[in-house]
């Protein structure tokens, strides 16, 4: 028994912004769905199973909405599913249709993710005082930061690298279309004079709060031979957790990271990350977590993520280019952040991502996370089918 | 259609289901019915290839409220896991997808719910269309009498018969222990009519959790696997105003693409909240009078919601385990008046 192999025919994106007063949650969704499937050119007859996800119900104040959105995504009579694991949702979403094709249980898939953060706010939806628990503080900001000071002592690197990932990512953004932020007066000294947040991480070295969904069509290799355009092949994806506190978690460099990777670069036969990935898209909500990623997923060894970061080696002309589409930096609807990393990274290999395109990119990482840095999700596709 | 992998339920475990747990946490709720299931089999925490579970950050009434239940599980060093924001039938049904890819040969699945902090009635408000229907607050009782009343008027049920599945119920359930209704409940006063109380199910906490295995690993771990002949789910729209609420399409198509048709089952477990739900399933799910229904007593007798669905898959795997059924279905549901419908088949080897 082998696992049928699963390509991506089709990506819808819808234009993310601040907030999107113009349509209800059903119409958000649908507009990507649509963009996806148009781009596949299929129709909502030709789909089998729909996989949605997102981040925590109270965002909108709906509990379990695929209910409510079973209409608008075709979805009577069909299969649904709901994903919901913290951050990393977009990414596992997209994994658990990936399965459900992989399996042979569906032909064609449906998979959508989405938040219209506009609906609340996000940031104090985070910080629920929860008795017994330890407080997140402020928003996830207040969460992260000390991490990312630990890591800055850890590695002794020097204060200027987060603002060049932010000036890099909302730069990149400036290319993507579908982008939340397009600052096009940026300059690295408006990034690091923008103010200090949770120290040491300034504001525009923070994700926004987005509306925004993302689709994708997954389908099997018959599907696969009808696609207008080039595919994107499934060639490893995994997803690994971890507690949220416990004596010894390392959370510079979380350990279900690190297994999520070894798992998706075992299925992908990838020897080198350095070597044999072209480029990546990994969840960066705060500048600091680039550098930071870098190593965790193999990129560079144990302290000198900062160096690639500095360099220029994740620039978008770079020898490794990281979040060409502008990343989490510049859109961050929390639901839909990880399947956007994932579909970016097929549009790339599938040779589509216009403006922000990697020349010859032919292996490409799509990452999330979530949580406190203990839920992981990862897929790395290809231009060329899986061999194996 | 036939699945491409031969996967069983080879364990189940509940916990006690009732009316409060003021006392425990969700993963304090949680963690003695993980490690009962795990005895069941004789497998720890690590040896576990893929685990899924199903809860509701609403249920809960914090984001994120997954990720404690977590520490139940003792994630470290790190395990492969998911998590589905639906009762936990539907957290089986991507554990088995999983396996059926082959990527892991067990899986551990659970789910739980606490409904006593708030007004679940009100709560499940929360589930309608926001624009629409949330404002007005109709609650879940109110839903399913409009239900019962449509299956009153179009002559398919009439109170007595309502009655008599109250009883019978909980007739049965006095047989199970983990039942938070057991014995004889007066049917009571109308709470939504033509819903009286013992027409509606308890309100109460729980905790469930089912381990699957694939092929010669389930053969190993269980002496009488329950085989998941077929699974699989639909779900229908949303507006109750579209929908023919005396009939279940959704749950017919389920059954149907499960197998279920196509040799009779001996027992069905059947996640039926309210009376007249048995009876739009029964039909939908063509259940002739040789079938026995709710042996554990149903969702009438206990209904930890997020978890009473993947009670009904337990019980009935059980039921396999036990030799007291050779082919059984289990089904689960959610949203508003069966809006979505879950069927699974489960079979014993010959004896």
């Amino acid at each position: 028994m082998s696992k049928e192999p699963v390509a991506v025919v089709g990506v819808g994106q819808t234009k993310h912004v601040a907030a999107r007063r113009d349509v209800s949650i059903a119409g958000l969704v649908r507009e990507a769905a649509l963009r996806a499937l148009a781009d596949a050119e299929l129709t909502w007859a030709d789909i089998d199973a729909v996989v949605i996800g997102k981040a925590p119900d109270f965002f909108e104040g709906v509990m379990m909405p695929e209910l409510y959105l079973a209409d608008a995504l075709g979805a009577t009579g069909k299969p649904m599913l709901r994903v919901h694991t913290a951050g990393s949702v977009g990414g596992s979403t997209a994994l658990v249709a990936a399965n459900l094709v992989a399996g042979r249980v569906h032909g064609t898939v449906l998979t959508l993710a989405y938040e219209k953060q506009s609906e609340s706010n996000a940031m104090w939806g985070l910080s629920l005082p929860i008795p017994f628990q330890q407080p997140l503080l402020a928003g996830a900001g207040g969460f992260f930061a000390p991490h990312v000071r630990a890591y800055m002592r850890r590695t002794g690197a020097p204060d200027t690298v987060g603002s060049l990932v932010a000036y890099k990512d909302r730069r990149n953004a400036l290319k993507n279309p579908y982008a939340h932020l397009h600052e096009h007066d940026i300059t690295l000294e408006k990034v690091q004079a923008s103010p200090m947040l949770w120290d040491p991480i300034r504001y525009s070295e923070t994700c926004p709060s987005s509306d925004g969904a993302c689709a994708m069509i997954l389908t099997d290799r018959a599907g696969a031979a009808r696609s207008p355009r080039p595919p994107a092949w499934m060639h490893g994806g995994a997803m690994r957790s971890e507690p949220t506190l416990f004596a010894g978690k390392d959370f510079v460099s979380p350990q279900a990271g690190k297994d999520c990777a070894a798992d998706v670069y075992r299925q992908a036969g990838i020897a080198d990350p350095r070597r044999d990935i072209d480029a990546v898209e990994m969840y960066v909500p705060f500048s600091w977590y680039e550098p930071m990623w870098l190593e965790n997923l193999g990129f560079a060894d144990e302290g000198e993520g900062w160096k690639l970061t500095e360099s220029g080696v994740t620039e978008l002309e770079g020898d490794l280019p990281v979040n060409m589409s502008g990343g989490v930096l510049s859109t961050n609807p929390i639901g839909a952040s990880g399947m956007i990393r994932f579909a970016e990274a097929a549009l790339q290999v599938r040779g589509q991502a216009g403006e922000h395109q990697v020349d010859g990119a032919r292996r490409v990482l799509g990452h999330a996370y979530g949580g406190g840095s203990q839920f992981f999700s990862m897929w790395l596709v290809g231009a060329a089918p899986p061999t194996s | 259609m036939e699945p491409i992998r031969d996967i069983a339920v080879v364990a189940f475990a509940q916990s006690d289901h009732r009316r409060t747990s003021d006392e425990l946490s969700e993963v304090e709720m949680l963690l003695p019915v993980l490690h009962e299931v795990l005895d069941r089999t004789g497998l720890k925490a690590g040896d576990i290839g893929f685990t899924c579970s199903g809860s509701s950050d609403y249920l809960a009434g914090r984001a994120f409220s997954f990720t404690m239940a977590l520490d139940g599980v003792g994630a470290w060093p790190p395990i492969s896991e998911s998590h589905v924001e639906m009762d936990g039938a539907w957290a089986l049904y991507e554990a088995w997808t999983k396996l059926l890819t082959g990527d892991a040969d067990t899986a551990l699945v659970y789910s739980y719910g606490k409904s006593s902090p708030g007004s679940v009635r009100d709560v499940l408000t929360r589930q309608l269309d926001p624009y629409y229907v949330a404002p007005l607050w109709p609650d879940s009782v109110a839903l399913a009498a409009l239900q019962a009343r449509a299956l009153i008027d179009a002559g398919e049920t009439d109170e007595r018969e309502l009655a008599s599945v109250a009883a019978r119920s909980r007739a049965d359930a006095s047989a199970n222990s983990h039942a938070q209704l057991r014995g004889p409940v007066p049917q009571g006063d109308y709470l939504v009519r033509p819903l009286r109380t013992g027409d509606c199910p308890p309100v109460g906490d729980g905790a469930a959790a089912v381990i699957l295995a694939a092929g010669d690993r389930a053969r190993e771990l269980c002496e009488r696997p329950a085989w998941i002949r077929g699974i699989d789910h639909r779900i229908e729209a949303h507006s109750l105003g579209v929908r023919d609420l005396t009939d279940s399409p959704s749950a017919r198509l389920a059954a149907e693409r499960a197998g279920a048709f196509e040799r009779p089952v001996d027992t069905a477990e059947l996640h039926a909240p309210f009376t007249s739900q048995e009876v739009v399933l029964r039909k939908a799910l063509r259940l002739g009078d040789g079938v026995r229904v709710n042996p554990s007593g149903g969702a009438l007798a206990a209904n930890p919601v997020m978890a009473a669905g993947l009670v009904r898959i337990g019980e009935a795997a059980a039921r396999v385990h036990r030799g007291e059924s050779d082919r059984a279905l289990a089904h689960a549901t959610s949203g508003p008046c069966l809006q979505q419908n879950l069927v699974a088949v489960l079979e014993g080897d010959a004896r």
